[in-house]
C-alpha cells in the first residue's frame, strides 16, 4: 500500500499538461484556447441527439404507417440511385471479364450438362399430363370400388388387340398371381369395361363390352327393366351398345342410365356397375321389339387404369382396393 | 473563428464520401465475401479525422453516416450509421498523435475504427431489434468486415489523406 500511494501524484502531474477540450476560463482567469481539431462538447451532444432523434423517428413511424424519414430517403435515393446504377453499368462488363476467361473444356462440359438437363426437363414436361391423368384414374378407381361395393385389383392396360382381328380385347398387367381368374368383371373410374377371358400368371385378356360377341345383362336404372346389351365392335367416340329389352312394350327414355344386371356368383358380371346411358330408342314394327342405343360411359379408345372385381379378401401380389376405398 | 468545414474541404469530403458510397454499393457488391463488403465510407471518415482532427471527423462521420443510412440499398433505421460513423470520426481523431501519421499508426487506427464502427452499428441494431440477428452472426460479419477494411485501408486511407493535403496543404494537422 505504501508503494501505491505516490503513484496518483505522478499521474496527476502527467495529466496536468493534457490539453483541455474546450475554450474555458482557467483558474487564473484567462481564456484557454481549446486544442484545434477537438470537438466542442455542445457539438457532440447536438449530433448524438440528432442521431437519437432520427432513430426514434424512423423506429416509431408516422401516423400513416410510413416513416417520417421516408421522404428524405426518397430524396437521397433519387440522387444516389442513378449514380449507383450508372457506375454499375460501367463496371459490370469489367467485372464480368473473369467469367469470359474459361477454356473450351469448361464450356463443353457446360453444354453437356445443360443439354442433359434440358432433356430431363422436356421429358418431365411431356409426361406431366400423363402422370396427372394416371393419378386421376387411380382416384376414380378408388371411388368406383366404394360406389359399386366390390374389392378391386388395379391393373394397367398394356396391349390392345388389333382391329383386324375383329375382336375387341385388351391385355392388362395383372394375372393369376394378382388373384385374377376368368369371368371376372373389369371396370374403371367411369363404368363397366368388360370381363376377363383368360389369365396367365402375370397378365389377363379382357373382352371389352363393345366387342361384337359380348353380351351383358343390363338393367335400365329407373324402371328396373332388364335386357341384353350387345356390342357393335367399334371403339372410340362412336362406340355404342344395343340394348334389347325383355319387356317389349317398355320404351326407355333418352338419358336413362343402364347398369349391369348381374349374374350368378358375380360371374362374368357383377350387378350394379354403370354401363352407359340411353342415347336413342328405335321401335321395330316387324320384330315388335324396342331397341335402345346405349352410349357407354367408358372411353374404350383411351383405356389405361382399370380395376378387376375380385372377392373381398383375395390374395394378391399387389394392393387391393377394398370396397370401403381402403388399400390393402 | 474559422468555419469548421471551409468550402474546398467540404467539397472534397462530400465528393470522397459520395464516391466511396457509390463504389461500395455497385463495385464491391460484386466482390463481397459472404455478403460483406468493405466499408469505404468509414475509411474516408477515418482518413479525414486523421488529417483534420476529431471535430471534423465527428461532423463528417455524422454526414457520411446519414448518407449511408438514406442511400438506396439501405433499409435499416436511419441514424444508425450516422451514430456509428460519428463515433468512428471522433475516435480516429483522438487516436492520432500530432506529427505526420505513420503507416503503422493509421493502419491500426483504421482497424480499430472499423471494429468500433461495425460494433456500434451492430449494437444499435440489437438494441432496436432492427434486423434481429444473433450475436454469432454479428461476430462473423464483424470479423470479415474488419479484414476487408484493413485490406482496403492500405489503399484508401493514403489516397484520401493525400487528397485532403492537396486541397489545403497549410491546414493539415499532421
Amino acid at each position: 500500500m505504501t508503494d501505491l500511494l505516490p503513484r496518483p501524484t505522478t499521474r496527476t502531474r502527467s495529466r496536468a499538461p493534457r490539453p483541455v477540450l474546450e475554450d474555458r476560463i482557467n483558474r487564473r482567469g484567462s481564456l484557454e484556447p481549446r486544442e484545434p481539431g477537438r470537438p466542442r462538447r455542445s457539438l457532440v451532444v447536438a449530433l448524438v441527439l440528432a442521431c437519437a432523434t432520427l432513430m426514434t423517428l424512423d423506429q416509431v413511424g408516422g401516423a400513416d404507417g410510413g416513416s417520417p424519414v421516408d421522404p428524405l430517403r426518397r430524396l437521397v435515393g433519387e440522387v444516389y440511385g442513378p449514380l449507383e446504377a450508372g457506375v454499375d453499368g460501367v463496371l459490370s462488363p469489367v467485372i464480368a471479364v473473369p467469367s469470359w476467361l474459361r477454356d473450351h473444356h469448361d464450356l463443353a462440359a457446360d453444354i453437356n450438362r445443360l443439354e442433359s438437363e434440358n432433356d430431363q426437363l422436356r421429358s418431365e414436361l411431356a409426361t406431366s399430363d400423363y402422370d396427372r391423368n394416371r393419378l386421376q384414374e387411380y382416384d376414380d378407381l378408388t371411388a368406383t370400388a366404394e360406389s359399386i361395393g366390390y374389392a378391386l385389383v388395379p391393373a394397367r392396360v398394356v396391349g390392345i388387340g388389333p382391329a383386324q382381328s375383329f375382336s375387341r380385347t385388351v391385355t392388362i398387367d395383372a394375372g393369376s398371381r394378382a388373384g385374377l381368374a376368368p369371368d371376372m368383371t373389369v371396370v374403371n373410374g367411369d363404368g363397366l369395361v368388360g370381363r376377363v377371358l383368360r389369365v396367365t400368371s402375370t397378365t389377363a385378356t379382357v373382352l371389352l363390352v363393345v366387342d361384337a360377341d359380348s353380351t351383358v345383362g343390363g338393367r335400365v336404372g329407373r324402371s328396373m327393366k332388364v335386357g341384353f346389351l350387345h356390342g357393335r365392335g367399334d371403339l372410340g367416340q362412336t362406340a355404342r351398345l344395343d340394348l334389347e329389352l325383355v319387356d317389349q312394350t317398355y320404351v326407355p327414355a333418352v338419358g336413362e342410365t343402364v347398369v349391369t344386371w348381374g349374374s350368378q356368383d358375380g360371374a362374368p358380371y357383377v350387378s350394379g356397375v354403370p354401363v352407359g346411358r340411353v342415347d336413342s330408342v328405335y321401335s321395330s314394327l316387324r320384330e315388335t321389339t324396342q331397341r335402345a342405343v346405349i352410349q357407354p360411359f367408358v372411353d374404350f379408345s383411351a383405356l389405361d387404369v382399370v380395376g378387376v372385381v375380385v372377392p373381398s379378401g383375395t390374395l394378391s401380389d399387389r394392393g387391393v382396393i377394398e370396397a370401403d376405398g381402403s388399400l390393402r | 473563428m474559422t468555419p469548421l468545414l471551409p468550402a474546398p474541404r467540404a467539397l472534397v469530403a462530400f465528393v470522397a464520401v459520395s464516391v466511396a458510397l457509390v463504389l461500395q454499393a455497385s463495385l464491391f457488391s460484386h466482390l463481397s465475401v459472404q455478403g460483406v463488403v468493405p466499408n469505404l465510407v468509414l475509411l474516408v471518415v477515418v482518413a479525414a479525422a486523421l488529417v483534420h482532427g476529431s471535430e471534423v471527423g465527428l461532423v463528417l462521420g455524422f454526414g457520411a453516416g446519414l448518407l449511408l443510412d438514406l442511400a438506396p440499398p439501405a433499409d435499416h433505421i436511419a441514424g444508425r450509421w450516422a451514430l456509428a460513423l460519428m463515433v468512428v470520426g471522433y475516435v480516429a481523431g483522438r487516436l492520432t498523435s500530432s506529427g505526420k501519421p505513420r503507416v503503422g499508426q493509421w493502419l491500426g487506427v483504421a482497424a480499430a475504427c472499423s471494429f468500433v464502427g461495425t460494433s456500434v452499428f451492430a449494437l444499435t441494431g440489437v438494441l432496436l431489434r432492427d434486423p434481429a440477428v444473433g450475436i454469432g452472426e454479428l461476430l462473423r460479419v464483424e470479423v470479415v468486415s474488419l479484414a476487408w477494411d484493413v485490406a482496403l485501408a492500405v489503399v484508401v486511407v493514403p489516397l484520401v489523406i493525400g487528397l485532403f493535403a492537396r486541397v489545403e496543404p497549410d491546414r493539415v494537422l499532421a
